[in-house]
């Protein structure tokens, strides 16, 4: 008797010296849908039960799309702001020693651990019209708070340290040699960050840039604070969905998020396809 | 290019990591910097490139004062032991960098650069892989990129740290005889750093032996070898035995004995007696000669190397001896070095 040939091809569970991987499986899957996918999924039965009709009609509600154009477009510019100064502090706090560096590198990480509103009472009693700041920007005629540059320096703060954080680790790792090999090839300083960090950093700065994203569009806390949440003008869909609640309008308020959720999935599934083409470039 | 290194003396933070080097560097030229970790070979290597600034003392690329350029207008060559390659670009676009970089008229076309590029990546032999990402590159393959890379940009000298110290032995051996055919065809002035001395020694034109911020000796492999000019160059390039000894009208003794070998120009006093272990003669009897009792034997290769007591001080020393030599444990050998030299006890 001849023994069966291997067969080759996709097999559940690879041959592997590390145990447990059926009770780390299994733990992982159940606690994902208890913690995520119950209750998302929960919002989708609760929308789905709304019907197309009532659905569109939430949906293409001026007041529905103006708080979706808010919340997205604010985290947008947020995190965009986010990708630059956040790229900037991660590379002070690693090239350069300072007194304080310290302090500064533990500074960048209050915005987690502040409860949000307070943080949108401080920035709004900084930038109203008559607060430190405030009363600066008054005669050049910008206002921020109460308007949606508020509700983006409010995601900006909350945003900071994901950028920060993220970036920081792997410009930590950038090996001195590559820049001084671009050197001695006659790259100036600036061709230096320009051709050969940045985009050995891009990976970081994308994952960064979806992680404040993504914080900016659930923001809530600090936002409503700064914004002023005029209808049409300053008011973030989750805002508008507690609204709804309170309102008593469960289908509406299910039917906002359902929106939200979707349109988040759709762009942290871009920026992940982006990283992996990325990753699998760039090794 | 020829270069000149003069009076250079390097600290970092007080601490000086080269003392009043100066070395000459002929046109064309393939010199190896050797020595133990700490000797300052790495730091005069990078002092050259201008990527580190001397404390004191001037590097000449001919009759110009490099030492007041910068690292971009030294036009150097440096080959990283770590490849340092940039990962998110293909391999031609690595070799193309340095010359992408360039500004206005100095900079070719596009084409010109992908031209060069596959023109280089024939030359280490690579010819195909110019789309591959460094990620996807063997150890050896990225190293040959790197040089590669290095030569794109016609540099005045190429300068090499540790090319093939992060290569397993087999690569290496290979690597080495490949940069040798590849310097021929070229013709740059190449310095590199290793502290292999069998690298140093098969590789270079001239080897520059250095210990403690310091230059020992600068020769060709055979100056080297055959007459060391230190007590530091004999045991640290091949196999050495080394015994003390007192010089008295040029005549050399070991305790109470003299042993045969005449010194005349040497003062009277202590010294150390430096000889290579395979370089002796051995003797029967012993009126003017070195004799112990075997203490320890192994076996090496082709020969036998044993471990002699010399003397009531027990001196241990080493000789070489045909295998099918009769010393066993504890049996009397008499020898005299064949080639050998005194350094004074300082």
């Amino acid at each position: 008797m001849t023994t069966a040939p291997v067969k080759a091809g996709w097999r559940f569970k690879q041959p592997s010296v590390i145990p447990g991987f059926g009770l780390t499986l299994g733990f992982s899957l159940a606690y994902l849908t208890i913690i995520i996918l119950i209750p998302l999924s929960g919002l989708v039965w609760r929308s789905a039960a709304l019907g197309w009709a009532d659905f569109w009609a939430i949906a293409a509600d001026r007041r529905t799309l103006n708080a979706l154009k808010i919340s997205f477009g604010t985290a947008f510019l947020a995190a965009v702001v986010n990708v630059v100064f956040g790229t900037v502090v991660a590379w002070v706090l690693v090239r350069y020693r300072f007194p304080g560096r310290r302090i500064a590198d533990a500074m960048v990480d209050l915005p987690f651990a502040l409860p949000t509103a307070v943080a949108g009472i401080a920035l709004t009693t900084l930038y109203a019209p008559n607060g430190w700041i405030g009363h600066l920007l008054m005669p050049l005629g910008i206002k921020v708070a109460y308007t949606p540059l508020g509700i983006v320096v409010a995601l900006v703060f909350i945003g900071l340290p994901f950028v920060v954080r993220t970036v920081q680790p792997i410009m930590e790792e950038i090996d001195k040699e590559v820049e001084e090999a671009a050197a001695t090839l006659g790259a100036n300083r600036f061709q230096i960050i320009t051709r050969v960090l940045f985009p050995g950093l891009a990976p970081a700065i994308i994952t960064g840039f979806s992680l404040a994203f993504a914080r900016g569009v659930g923001e809530y806390g600090s936002v409503i604070f700064i914004a002023g949440n005029l209808p049409f003008k300053s008011e973030i869909a989750p805002l508008l969905i507690v609204i709804r609640l309170e309102e008593y309008n469960y289908e509406a308020a299910t039917a906002i998020a359902a929106i939200m959720l979707a349109l988040s999935f759709l762009m942290l599934l871009v920026v992940n396809l982006v990283q992996t083409w990325s990753r699998k470039r760039y090794g | 290019m020829e270069v000149r290194v003069v009076n250079v003396r390097k600290e970092f933070e007080r601490f000086p990591a080269l003392h009043d080097v100066s070395l000459d560097i002929r046109s064309g030229e393939l010199i190896a910097l050797l020595g133990p970790s700490g000797s300052g070979k790495t730091t005069l290597l990078r002092l050259i490139a201008g990527l580190e600034r001397p404390t004191k003392g001037a590097i000449f690329f001919g009759d110009e004062d490099a030492s007041q350029k910068s690292i971009q207008e030294r036009n150097v060559g440096f080959v990283f032991q770590h490849y340092a390659l940039f990962r998110h670009m293909t391999v031609a676009d690595n070799i193309g960098f340095g010359l992408k970089v360039r500004h206005g008229a100095t900079r070719p076309s596009g084409q010109e650069i992908r031209r060069r590029a596959l023109e280089l990546l024939d030359l280490v032999q690579l010819s195909g892989l110019e789309k591959r990402y460094p990620a996807q590159l063997s150890g050896g393959q990225r190293q040959r990129v790197a040089l590669a890379r290095a030569m794109a940009i016609e540099p005045k000298v190429l300068l090499l740290d540790e090319p093939f110290g992060a290569l397993d032995a087999q690569v290496r051996r290979e690597l080495r005889r490949w940069l040798r055919d590849i310097h021929d065809r070229t013709g740059h002035t190449t310095v590199f750093v290793t502290h292999d001395q069998e690298e140093a020694l098969e590789l270079a034109d001239r080897v520059v032996v250095m210990s403690q911020g310091r230059i020992e000796q600068v020769g060709t492999a055979d100056d080297i070898y055959d007459t060391p000019n230190s007590p530091f160059v004999y045991s640290f390039i091949g196999e050495s035995s080394s015994l003390p000894v007192k010089v008295e009208n040029g005549e050399v003794w070991i305790a109470d004995r003299p042993i045969g070998l005449q010194a005349p120009h040497v003062p009277s006093g202590e010294a150390v007696l430096h000889f290579r272990p395979h370089d002796v003669e051995l003797l029967d009897g012993c009126s003017g000669c070195i004799a112990g009792t075997v203490a320890a034997s192994r076996r090496v290769a082709g020969t036998r190397r044993v471990e002699l007591e010399i003397g009531g001080e027990r001196q241990r020393v080493e000789i070489e001896l045909p295998v099918d030599h009769p010393a066993a444990q504890k049996s009397r050998v008499a020898f005299r070095p064949r080639r050998w030299k005194l350094f004074p006890t300082s």
